[in-house]
């Protein structure tokens, strides 16, 4: 049997980076194919550089025994290879039968037949057993069957290969049952299906192969059914799960009784298109970690405690009193600071200088009738900059010249300029350097140690045991486990990632 | 065809039927084939522009320069006209596609540049006024045979009505657009721009060409209106047509056509100008109010149909 579509030693250099490297991949048709992998990992990449929306540095995509080296997506669409992206790419204002037919509509004498594209846009989505008025705006349908209306119109362009990026992110269950059977009759007829999710249940669910990315390279090619799912979650995180031994939580006993002390609750705590149910306790002077995967909720847990998303119910108490959070600086002036997981589009404000970026945060607590002189902020920078070992000739450098590590001490050393009673740190480690990395771990054991609250997110699992006292694992957003004391090791966390 | 993409449209015409009755029942004569077919004649150049206008707003656009494209217009046509002694026809041929390649620059220029179209038909707006005043400063009158011939064209329809060329050019042009906008692709590809312009270029549609033309053919259209507006007044002026801009955007809003882009159609822009000339005529029937009474009537309409559209949007949204 050969394959309908191959990718053979893909590689794909950014100025600096190698997203992918000597990357293969075989699609039969009438298979479910998924391709997973950490953030970061080179999914969308590949997935770019076979629709032809990414041009690839090396490698060979074969497709039907020819060779093609697509520049646009729609050279792919027309040979057969469609996707379907994460947000549905569709048009709310135009019916579903124009949604479906645009850019290649039915016609007569020139002009379109719209009794005609009425009649096939009613017959294709027959298929998908879907009954509904196609002369309606797209807007009046729910996500579900837009999504479905989306597959449809890649249908519809007689494709071979159908691309499905993270179909089911905005689905719930029955919606996601829908999707399943009408992937499971197109498999029947021969579509090869890439299926990209970060649930993995649903990978089991529904796919007969998998190919796992990590750090742009490929780890492997599996049959679903023969890989349990720990092996499967190893093979995402790279690491294996063994026995670490030499815990190190032998933590005083003082820290441990400071720890009584508790400093936030959040009591069964929803928001919508977030996180379910979520409980958690943080004492004074600890750390407590967020573990899980991808699109777990973890990063959705820090935006509910900033005030970032609105909570549909539960509450959240902080030193005893409760929280009314409609926005981040409802949050700032509770004494609550978060480090955000995208430092560059949510931390830093490039062509500002070090010393501004400190004082930002700051000065928004004290209110702008309270201006913080150059004086003062410049003793501030002059500070920090020396705590953190941030390394630049003065505190006037725009941040944007900076090296990542730096950028995030500096990020680090604004929130803890307005000396927060909890600081969140959404990734704190990811992208940047190992000297920098372990100053930052060790920045945070310090902070801990001083009196000041925690809650870290990472994917490090060994990273997060090591100055945690207490790991949350969470997976399809809500709350897992919670493990402390002699049970806190990446082991036991690893596996309860992988089985819940 | 009562869903909600036709409800403006539907209130916009119960409001014309409703405001022509109350002015049969007051003023004799109101009520008459003439009265409704002098509503045409008197408005087919704003008519026109506006139906131009309609294309580009339904694209999430918007055009400033048509009143001076229409004084422009005129002003070049009296020139080679009257100073240069040109036959009219032949000043047409000429005159039509320099204003359609008015519109195309401008396209190019908001494709091209990613600009707010806002801004540069404001540019284009300031630049077609000045050309036609550098033409001709003064008001240019014209004398020409063809002129008279022209405007004695019509058909005498009963009552007294008179069904002159310039009504007759409008639904020409009314019904060539309706094909357009709704059995073509470059039609389908308007509401697909206005709708969401990144997922219309991800779905395959030509953005660039199809932008490029939108403001052709509101240029073109102001061309034509302008040509026609020279034989109401038999001369061109680089004064006339200010603000006809904002008339037409009136109309088109009056209409149904969301300002937002992607939702309206070209009859409701029809049913708009009709509806401010029903105002206008009541006025005039009534003879004790001031003309100005029309703009407080089309201004206190306007408020009415912007919240409207955003009522509708509310509960667009709120059923997804």
């Amino acid at each position: 049997m050969t394959a309908v579509l191959e990718l053979k030693n893909i590689s794909k250099i950014y100025p600096g980076v190698k997203a992918l490297e000597d990357v293969g991949l075989q699609l039969f048709s009438g298979e479910v194919h998924a391709l997973l992998g950490e953030n970061g990992a080179g999914k969308s990449t590949l997935v770019k550089v076979m629709t032809g929306a990414e041009i690839k540095s090396k490698g060979d995509i074969i497709f039907q025994k020819k060779t093609y080296n697509f520049s646009t997506p729609i050279e792919a669409q027309q040979v057969g290879i469609s996707t379907v992206y994460q947000e549905v790419n569709l048009l709310p204002n135009l019916s579903v039968a124009q949604n479906l037919f645009l850019g290649h509509e039915p016609k007569r004498f020139g002009f379109i037949d719209h009794s005609l594209m009425v009649k096939k846009a009613k017959q294709l989505l027959t298929r998908f057993n879907l009954d509904i008025d196609v002369t309606v705006d797209l807007s009046s349908y729910s996500v579900a069957v837009q999504q479905l209306i989306a597959i449809a119109r890649g249908i519809a362009m007689s494709a071979q290969v159908l691309i499905l990026d993270e179909p089911t992110a905005s689905l719930d269950a029955d919606e996601v049952k829908v999707l399943f059977k009408v992937m499971n009759q197109l498999k029947s007829e021969g579509v090869a299906i890439v299926f990209i999710t970060h649930f993995l249940d649903q990978v089991y669910q529904i796919s007969d192969r998998i190919t796992v990315l990590r750090n742009g390279k490929k780890v492997g090619e599996y049959i679903t059914d023969k890989l349990p799912q720990p092996k499967l979650v190893e093979a995402m995180l790279g690491k294996e799960l063994k026995e670490l031994t030499g815990s190190h939580r032998a933590e005083s006993s003082m820290t441990q009784k400071r720890e009584n002390e508790k400093l936030l609750r959040m009591e069964n705590v929803s928001s919508k298109g977030s996180i379910q149910q979520f409980d958690l306790d943080v004492s004074k002077g600890q750390a407590v970690g967020l573990a899980g995967l991808l699109g777990s909720g973890r990063t959705e847990v820090c935006k509910a405690l900033f005030g970032i998303d609105r909570l549909n119910e539960g509450r959240i108490t902080l030193a005893g009193l409760k929280l009314r959070l409609s926005q981040p600086s409802d949050a700032i002036h509770a004494g609550i600071a978060l480090c955000p997981e995208d430092r560059k589009t949510d931390g830093i404000i490039g062509p500002l200088s070090i010393r501004e970026n400190i004082t930002l945060a700051l000065q928004a607590r004290l209110g702008w009738w309270r201006y913080l002189s150059k004086q003062k902020s410049q003793i501030l920078a002059d500070l920090y900059i020396e705590k953190l070992l941030i390394a630049t000739p003065d505190a006037d450098k725009p941040i944007n010249q900076l090296s990542g590590g730096n950028q995030q001490k500096v990020i680090l050393a604004r929130w803890l300029a307005i000396e927060p009673s909890l600081l969140i740190l959404d990734e704190p480690t990811r992208g940047i350097d190992i000297g920098a990395h372990a100053e930052i771990l060790s920045l945070i054991n310090s902070l801990r140690k001083g009196g000041m609250s925690l809650l870290v997110t990472s994917s490090e699992l060994e990273e997060l045991v090591a100055f945690a006292s207490k790991v949350v694992v969470m997976r399809d957003r809500k709350k897992v486990k919670e493990l402390s004391g002699h049970e806190l090791t990446s082991q036991h966390v690893m596996t309860a990632i992988a089985e819940g | 065809m009562f869903t909600r993409r036709y409800l403006p449209l539907w209130i916009t015409t119960s409001l014309l039927v409703f405001l022509f009755a109350v002015g049969a029942f007051h003023f004799d004569g109101f009520g008459s084939l003439r009265v409704i077919i002098n509503l045409f004649s008197d408005n087919a150049f704003l008519m026109i522009t506006a139906i131009g206008m309609t294309l580009v707003i339904i694209s999430g656009g918007i055009d400033l320069s048509v009143g001076s494209v229409i004084a422009l217009s005129g002003v070049a046509v009296s020139v080679l006209i009257s100073e240069y002694h040109w036959h009219p026809v032949w000043a047409f041929i000429v005159v039509l596609p320099l204003g359609t390649m008015f519109g195309m620059l401008m396209g190019l220029i908001i494709y091209n540049y990613r600009l707010q179209p806002f801004i540069v038909t404001l540019a284009g707006m300031f630049l077609a006024r000045g050309l036609a005043t550098t033409l001709s400063e003064q008001s240019l009158e014209i004398d020409h045979p063809f002129y008279d011939f022209v405007s004695d064209f019509g058909f005498q329809l009963s009552g007294g009505a008179w069904l002159d060329l310039s009504t007759m050019t409008f639904v020409v042009i009314l019904l060539i657009v309706i094909m357009l906008m709704h059995f073509t692709s470059f039609g389908n590809n308007i509401y697909a721009i206005g709708g969401d312009e990144k997922s219309a270029q991800l779905m395959g549609v030509p953005v660039k060409r199809t932008t490029v033309t939108i403001y052709a053919v509101s240029s073109l259209l102001a061309t034509v209106a302008g040509i026609i507006f020279t034989f109401y007044t038999f001369s061109g002026y680089a004064l006339a047509a200010v603000g006809v801009e904002l008339d037409a955007i009136a109309a088109v809003v009056i209409g149904g056509t969301l300002l937002t882009g992607g939702r309206g159609f070209v009859a409701g822009t029809v049913l708009g100008v009709l509806l401010m000339g029903v105002i206008q005529t009541y006025i005039t029937f009534d003879g004790t109010l001031s003309s100005w009474w029309t703009k407080i009537v089309i201004g206190l309409l306007l408020f009415f149909f912007i919240v409207l559209q955003k009522l509708l949007n509310h509960t667009s949204t709120a059923r997804t």
